[in-house]
């Protein structure tokens, strides 16, 4: 590896003061630091050291993600492999069917290599495209205010593909990615500053601007003219029956977002967030018992209309995107609750709303993206209120 | 002379009702998704704010301090009242895509705001120019987020076919969030944004 750092070294006078790329500093700054650790000290006073920085913070959350990643490469290819196979189809279309072919491979749904390798065909070009549009602002932002380029977009970034259909045209990959940068996060001052999940606004941006490519029943198959719901849509429409198990639902096996289908896959990106202790485990308890109380309370009161009223919180826990977002968009340290009393009723109203706005409101049949922005706007106010009895209560702690 | 052109022309960028005052946002929401809509919504702002600001001017001095919210009031009830039958009478498709927002103009904030921090302690003549440059600046705003709104949202301007729907066999893919009214609150915003770094003396202090 010697030679990437006397290359580094090398191509540092270009971008020092003075020299001719000095405006691109931070871009280079950022590779260098991708590559090495830093050889900055801190120079006076005391300071804490401590192993984890937010560098390591964030790369963590990407390690918990990767279990999800696999699943969502394996179940993207599985549903579409099956729908092809239903539809009595030999082969895909266009450029990922020669890929496919020139590898040698097939459309097997029983095929785990076939599956993998055609999921991975629709979710990595959506992540490259989310990398290099979000990387794009990033670039521009850290350039203009003349800051380091931020660990922080490797998260969105992972995430966001993950929360997606299968097909989403690309364009809208890009909107999506640079309205969540941009809008979600950079206008508010940067990493550490957004009020909202950039990730999710940049799903909100794209939920509410283009509908027909991001709900319904057509999306969620990356086959063209397939149509099947998910669970969670067959649940709301009185018409239809159910047509997976519990336990393919658990493990992943249903349509849905890419990353978001398999609670399996998220409780083990959990139980790693818990353990290195970089995911709170109040708010992931508390969304859940939100959920489990809500839903309990619907499943009493009942209704002969509604048949999400029925709907167990066993069920409501595996579908959608409910596991997905209480393990790793719930508990994102910079918009949700910082308080420990504010995290349980951060997560508990989160655990609420999810399942007020899957039973009650006939527009949307999935909550989570909109239930987690609405408490993220919350989350400063619930802060302030337990900062401030705190402070109260040590005062007449003290007086006394 | 150049204290009638500020008073004229500061509230377009410097001292915008919307962008720097904060006023009369709700109808900045809720009439723009179209340009025509936003067009004619302006044309009756300034109307009633030129003439409100000249009568409130004209009995500033007659005004007892505790009935004057009163008579403002009353002043420009019966100004929007005439802007909205006139709409009604010459423009009345206009008039029914309005709704309730031109009589909600009482309720704008720009039009009481203006009228007690200026018409009351300003001549009649510096008080039709402030009425008639405040109701360029919300005219400025509203054509702005209208012309985004309608472009983006419908691919129309005035009606008329800019991009091509892909449902009619053009190439654009309308953005649906456009017609809906928080997208106001952003495209608002990012003017704030654009005006206040080109402008950094409107940037409070903290």
């Amino acid at each position: 590896m010697r030679f990437l750092r006397n290359f580094l070294d090398k191509q540092e006078r270009h971008f020092n003061k003075g020299g001719k790329l000095e405006k691109l500093y931070y871009l280079y700054e950022a590779l260098d630091a991708f590559m090495y650790t830093q050889g900055k000290v801190t120079r006076s006073g005391s300071h804490i050291r401590d192993a984890i920085d937010l560098k390591r913070m964030m790369l963590m959350v990407v390690y918990a993600l990767v279990p999800t990643v696999i699943m969502a490469l394996y179940n993207t290819g599985y549903q579409a492999n099956l729908a092809l196979s239903k539809l009595g189809q030999a082969a895909g279309e266009g450029w990922r069917n020669t890929v496919i072919t020139f590898l040698g491979l097939g459309y097997d749904p029983a095929s785990v290599v076939d599956n993998m390798i055609h999921g991975a065909l629709y979710f990595f070009p959506v992540y490259i495209i989310t990398l290099a549009a979000g990387g794009f602002w990033e670039v521009v932002f850290a350039t203009i205010r003349k800051h380091e380029i931020q660990e922080g977009f490797f998260v969105t970034s992972l995430l966001f593909p993950l929360i997606l259909p299968p097909d989403i045209p690309w364009w809208q990959v890009v909107l999506g990615i640079s309205f969540g940068v941009v809008i979600g996060k950079e206008v508010f001052g940067g990493v550490g500053m957004n009020i909202l999940n950039p990730a999710l606004t940049a799903r909100a941006f794209l939920f509410f601007a283009y509908p027909a490519q991001i709900s319904g029943d057509k999306v969620w198959v990356a086959v063209d003219g397939y149509s099947r719901a998910t669970p969670l849509a067959e649940f709301a429409d009185t018409a239809m029956t159910v047509s997976a198990s519990w336990m393919d639902s658990f493990i992943g096996l249903i349509p849905g977002s890419m990353g978001e289908t398999s609670t399996l896959a998220c409780l083990i990106g959990a139980v790693f967030l818990i353990a290195t202790g970089v995911g709170s485990w109040r708010i992931m308890l508390s969304v859940l018992v939100g959920m489990v109380g809500t839903s309990l309370l619907f499943n009493l009161i009942g209704s002969s209309t509604n048949p999400m009223f029925q709907v167990t919180p066993l069920w409501h826990l595996v579908m959608g995107g409910f596991a997905f977002g209480a393990v790793y968009m719930a508990t994102d340290p910079v918009s949700a609750a910082m308080t420990d009393k504010g995290r349980y009723i951060y997560g508990l109203l989160i655990g609420v709303l999810v399942i007020l706005i899957r039973v009650v409101n006939p527009a949307f049949p999935e909550g989570m993206m909109l239930a987690i922005l609405f408490m993220n706007v919350f989350a400063p106010i619930i802060d302030r209120i337990f900062i401030n009895s705190n402070i109260k209560r040590r005062l007449i702690r003290n007086v006394s | 002379m150049s204290k009638y052109k500020n008073i004229l022309l500061d509230p377009i960028f410097n001292d915008n009702p919307i962008a720097r005052q904060i006023l009369g946002i709700c109808s900045a929401l809720a009439v723009t998704s179209k340009l025509e809509t936003s067009i004619v919504m302006a044309l009756a702002v300034i109307f009633v704010l030129t003439f409100s600001n000249l009568a409130v001017s004209l009995i500033r001095n007659h005004i007892s301090s505790s009935t004057r919210i009163l008579i403002e009031m009353t002043i420009i009830a019966s100004l929007v009242i005439i802007a909205d039958q006139i709409i009604k009478a010459y423009a009345f498709d206009i008039s029914k895509q309005l709704s309730v927002y031109v009589g909600l103009i009482i309720t704008n904030c720009i039009l009481m705001g203006r009228a007690e921090a200026f018409a009351l302690k300003n001549p009649p003549t510096l008080s039709i120019l402030d009425g008639l440059g405040n109701g360029f600046g919300y005219t400025f705003i509203l054509l702005f987020v209208g012309f985004f709104r309608e472009l983006f949202g419908s691919g129309k301007l005035l009606g008329y076919t800019i991009f091509t729907l892909n449902t009619e066999g053009g190439w654009y893919n309308p953005n649906g969030l456009f017609l809906l009214s928080p997208s106001a609150f952003i495209i608002i915003g990012l003017f704030i944004w654009f005006v206040r770094t080109w402008k950094p003396e409107q940037v409070e202090e903290e």
